[in-house]
């Protein structure tokens, strides 16, 4: 195989997986991780098992995907932990935590990989963020600050990395039917879709048309932007 | 140690040069300044001879190191401000993680 490379991070469910699988369907090679070992392969499929937020362990899987296939072209910075609760009853240490992967993870995983991706001249980067973000959603003051930390990495990232080649770009999707969202009450999401200009839960084609939208060579003009998927502004 | 760092250095600032648009860079020594106004390396051409020295130290030396640490931010001044400093600050990184 000798299709494109992208790293995609949170890949042993969920989203993750789905991005992952569609993307080997139209012949990228893909790198992925996650915390645990991923119960599923395909031809092309490499799985590494890694705490998103470690320093090391990050470097090292980035130089080791450069080094076996001699070239990075896209990023999907899709892991994520979520977290509900009123903010006077949270403690720090879910502070620390939601932030360790959501904001830290994608942090170390960009930094890593655009070094790659500068010396290719081109890349492409797309980080994950939430309608929890644009809408301020009570009872998320955590999750949606930590996004919200991504949503400024990104547009940052896109400044200093232009002249690089690479784009830096987010998706911020709707509640999907996945497992980050399966212990939300039911009445809070539908408040929370009724708040969307098209009122529905989002389905994970919804967030792959946002994705590869970005991985498009005809995209490498869209950079530092942020699309919310179901018209969901605050 | 140090002076197989300084010769990294220096084959990393000479391969960077590859159009010799910068010809201070063809002949760098102790003294090449790679940050501030009289540095011959533009913001670019330093993130680039960073991510090139990382991939160079790895391959000699077997170690995953990330140049722009934790140390590198709390110095009073740039480790990255001459080839000189810039080799210390290697060694100081590769001893530390020995």
């Amino acid at each position: 195989m000798n299709g494109p490379v992208a790293i995609v991070t949170g890949t042993r469910k969920g989203l993750g997986k789905f991005l992952a699988q569609k993307l080997l369907a139209s012949g990228w090679r893909v790198v992925g991780c996650s915390r645990r070992p991923a119960d599923w392969d395909a031809p092309g499929y490499t799985h590494h098992e890694l705490d998103v937020g470690d320093e090391a362990a990050v470097v090292k899987l980035v130089r080791e995907t450069a080094a076996a296939h001699g070239r990075i072209d896209a990023l999907v910075n899709n892991a994520g932990i979520a977290g509900m609760n009123h903010l006077l009853l949270t403690p720090a240490s879910a502070v620390e935590k939601i932030f360790h992967t959501n904001f830290l993870g994608s942090f170390l995983f960009l930094r890593e990989v655009a070094k790659i991706m500068s010396r290719q001249k081109q890349g492409r980067i797309v980080n994950f963020t939430t309608v929890a973000t644009a809408l301020d959603l009570e009872g998320e003051a955590v999750y949606a600050a930590s996004k919200a930390a991504v949503e400024s990495l990104t547009r940052v990232a896109a400044r200093e990395l232009g002249a690089h080649g690479i784009t830096v770009n987010a998706i911020g999707p709707t509640p999907v039917a996945t497992d980050l969202i399966k212990l939300v009450p039911e009445a809070k999401i539908h408040d929370l879709v009724q708040r969307q200009a098209i009122r529905r839960l989002g389905t994970e084609t919804d967030v792959w048309n946002v994705v590869e939208f970005y991985l498009r060579p005809e995209s490498e003009f869209v950079t530092g932007q942020i699309i919310y998927l179901g018209g969901a502004r605050g | 140690m140090k002076q197989e760092i300084v010769e990294l250095i220096c084959k990393a600032l000479r391969e960077l040069n590859t159009g010799n648009a910068k010809p201070e860079l063809n002949s760098p020594d102790l003294e090449t300044r790679l940050i501030g106004e009289k540095s011959a390396l533009d913001s670019i051409g330093l993130v680039s001879l960073i991510v090139d020295l990382e991939e160079k130290i790895s391959a000699k030396y077997g170690r995953e190191i990330v140049l722009a640490d934790e140390r590198a931010m709390s110095l009073r001044q740039s480790p990255f401000r001459r080839v000189d400093s810039l080799a210390d600050h290697i060694v100081t990184l590769l001893e530390a993680k020995a």
